[in-house]
């Protein structure tokens, strides 16, 4: 008795830990302290996990729970001091992944004791278990598929097939349909039937992720970190655990909440990002600009650097994939030191995850309060003497402003074009992830310095220190 | 449907449960500046390791001769463990350059 009183108060104070947890991550100063108390939280569960009473055959089996605990924690613990700040996406798909694939192990193992008869459920308790399959299948497959899609193992064009939403959209149908019949049938269809549904799942979780492309892919991760919370409800319904399912609708609610957020940040519908794409309407409004680039030479643009009053750093998904953060903060330091007022304006989806181009930047030393968000930024851009536009393209398009035959007419945009002169440092000419041309490119205030980011950056730092 | 009656009457407890749930994870992530997304997007997920609670019980619940499910649970626990520990370790090394900045 009073070992399951204190069982269930560890639970409880378990599932606390989670709330308060995620309530301090909510502001920079006490986020660090939240974490702590969700992992705090976790820690307690583990133990009242290890240690509660159970019903029926309990034979515990500790030598295998230690042994695989502490393998786990081995390489969670390593992999996470390992990994580059820049890889940050990746490895939280990674994560996200393998917390699916142990839910579709825990339905798998309730699927085998519902058809050799040691484990009695009802329709409503399979339904679970199906829904534990689909939903963890869907976050294991997707998410590891997105891992390798951000580490550019795979190519985005050879994995989209023609009409691929219509595949998905088959492939959806008959999972329902068939999940239906499998509870209809109950026991007498044998455990083939379920083994294909898991199938099926797991290919649908790649073939969902497939189409979806480099810019969309945080809300995509997102919308799986939800997945996998959910079926981590799903599977604590299977075991009879509050705690389970507190901690995975917890994460289900906040993951949907955030990914809504995302899209919203884009002006896009949550349909339209899985979708994928903007399809064919970028052509619309993409002729009407023309006009002729002109580009600065890298003397030049230090100059114009050195001697303004205030320049704003507009960084993008092209300065995180250059990693070309640290250079960018050198040529602050430069800067900082002749007197020039330097500010970093964040777009909501700049980098590879929202808040992504903040944790890079914190990681290069530069200090928080710096860092812009939309509003601070555009009144803050009207009165600046120069924005350099470092690998962003889509977030500072005029047209978003505009041309409402643009296909990203609407979007929140960084108002660049206010600053006295702006500088544009880009790859090439091409368009950025919407396909569609940037008319910021041709205007009059408007300079362009061709060149990877991290190199022309450097490059621009030298002549910043011979001046 | 008077299964679903009888089936909601039996669980009230337990929909209050994921209904506030479903309300208090909306409310607490509405207000979260998108400099944080990042780190409370790997926060989150690391919460969702609590699968691991599933594993640790099914492997005690277990026949020890059974090795198919055993093997089943010693890989959801090692999977879940990852999710888990990984999740709030590369969360608190995020978070940790946010605060360094403070002074």
């Amino acid at each position: 008795m009073l070992l399951t009183f204190i069982i269930e108060i560890f639970f409880l104070l378990g599932s606390i830990g989670f709330i308060w947890g995620l309530r301090l991550m909510s502001s920079p100063e006490t986020a660090r302290k939240g974490n702590i108390y969700a992992g705090v939280g976790m820690a307690l569960a583990i133990i009242a996990a290890l240690i509660m009473p159970l019903e029926g055959n309990v034979s515990n089996n500790y030598a295998w729970i230690f042994a695989a605990l502490i393998v786990g924690t081995i390489i969670g613990y390593y992999s996470a001091i390992k990994v580059a700040m820049t890889s940050m996406p990746q490895m939280v798909s990674l994560f996200n992944g393998l917390g699916g694939a142990c839910a579709v192990v825990l339905g798998l193992a309730d699927v085998l004791h519902y058809y050799d008869g040691t484990k009695v459920v009802d329709t409503l308790g399979f339904l679970t278990v199906l829904l534990t399959l689909f939903i963890g299948g869907v976050a294991f497959t997707g998410s590891i598929f997105a891992y390798a899609k951000l580490e550019d193992l795979v190519d985005d064009k050879k994995v989209t097939l023609p009409k691929h939403s219509v595949v998905n959209m088959i492939m959806l149908a008959g999972l329902i349909g068939l999940g239906a019949y499998i509870l209809m049938q109950g026991e007498a269809i044998g455990m083939e039937a379920a083994i294909i549904f898991l199938v099926i799942s797991l290919i649908y979780g790649v073939s969902f992720v497939a189409p979806i492309g480099g810019a969309d892919m945080p809300v995509v991760i997102s919308l799986l970190n939800s997945f996998s919370g959910l079926s981590g409800a799903a599977a604590g319904i299977l075991f009879d655990s509050q705690f389970m399912v507190v901690g995975g609708i917890l994460v289900g609610a906040s993951g949907t909440i955030l990914t809504v957020m995302m899209c919203n940040a884009m002006n896009r519908s949550i349909w339209n990002v899985l979708i994928g794409g903007f399809g064919g309407t970028s052509a619309v409004g993409a002729t009407a600009t023309g006009g002729t680039v002109k580009e600065i030479s890298l003397n030049d643009a230090s100059i114009q650097l050195y001697y303004s009053q205030s320049v704003i750093i507009v960084p993008g998904y092209g300065l995180a994939v250059a990693q070309a953060q640290k250079i960018c903060k050198e040529i602050d330091d430069q800067l900082s030191a002749n007197g020039v007022d330097v500010k970093y304006a964040i777009h909501p989806v700049a980098g590879r995850m929202p808040g992504h181009m903040n944790v890079l930047l914190a990681e290069a030393d530069v200090p928080y309060p710096k860092l812009l968000d939309l509003d601070e930024a555009n009144s803050a851009l009207s009165s600046a003497d120069v924005a350099i536009i470092v690998g962003a393209n889509d977030v500072v398009n005029p047209a978003a402003e505009d041309d409402p035959g643009s296909p990203i007419y609407g979007m929140p945009v960084l108002k660049v074009w206010n600053a006295k002169s702006v500088i544009v440092l880009k790859r090439s000419m091409r368009s950025g992830y919407a396909g569609i041309e940037n008319p910021l490119f041709f205007h009059d205030r408007t300079k362009m310095l061709f060149g990877d980011a991290k190199e022309v950056l450097g490059k621009l730092s030298s002549e910043i220190k011979s001046l | 449907m008077e299964n679903f009656y009888g089936f909601f009457l039996d669980n009230l407890l337990i929909i209050y449960l994921l209904a506030f749930t479903v309300l208090l994870g909306f409310e607490i992530i509405a207000k979260v500046p998108t400099v944080l997304h990042t780190p409370l997007m790997s926060g989150s997920n690391a919460i969702s390791g609590v699968v691991v609670i599933g594993a640790i019980l099914l492997v005690r619940l277990t026949d020890p001769t059974d090795y198919l499910t055993l093997s089943l649970g010693f890989a959801g626990i090692i999977l879940g463990m990852i999710n888990a520990a990984g999740g709030f370790v590369v969360t608190d090394r995020m978070l940790e350059m946010f605060k360094k900045k403070k002074k």
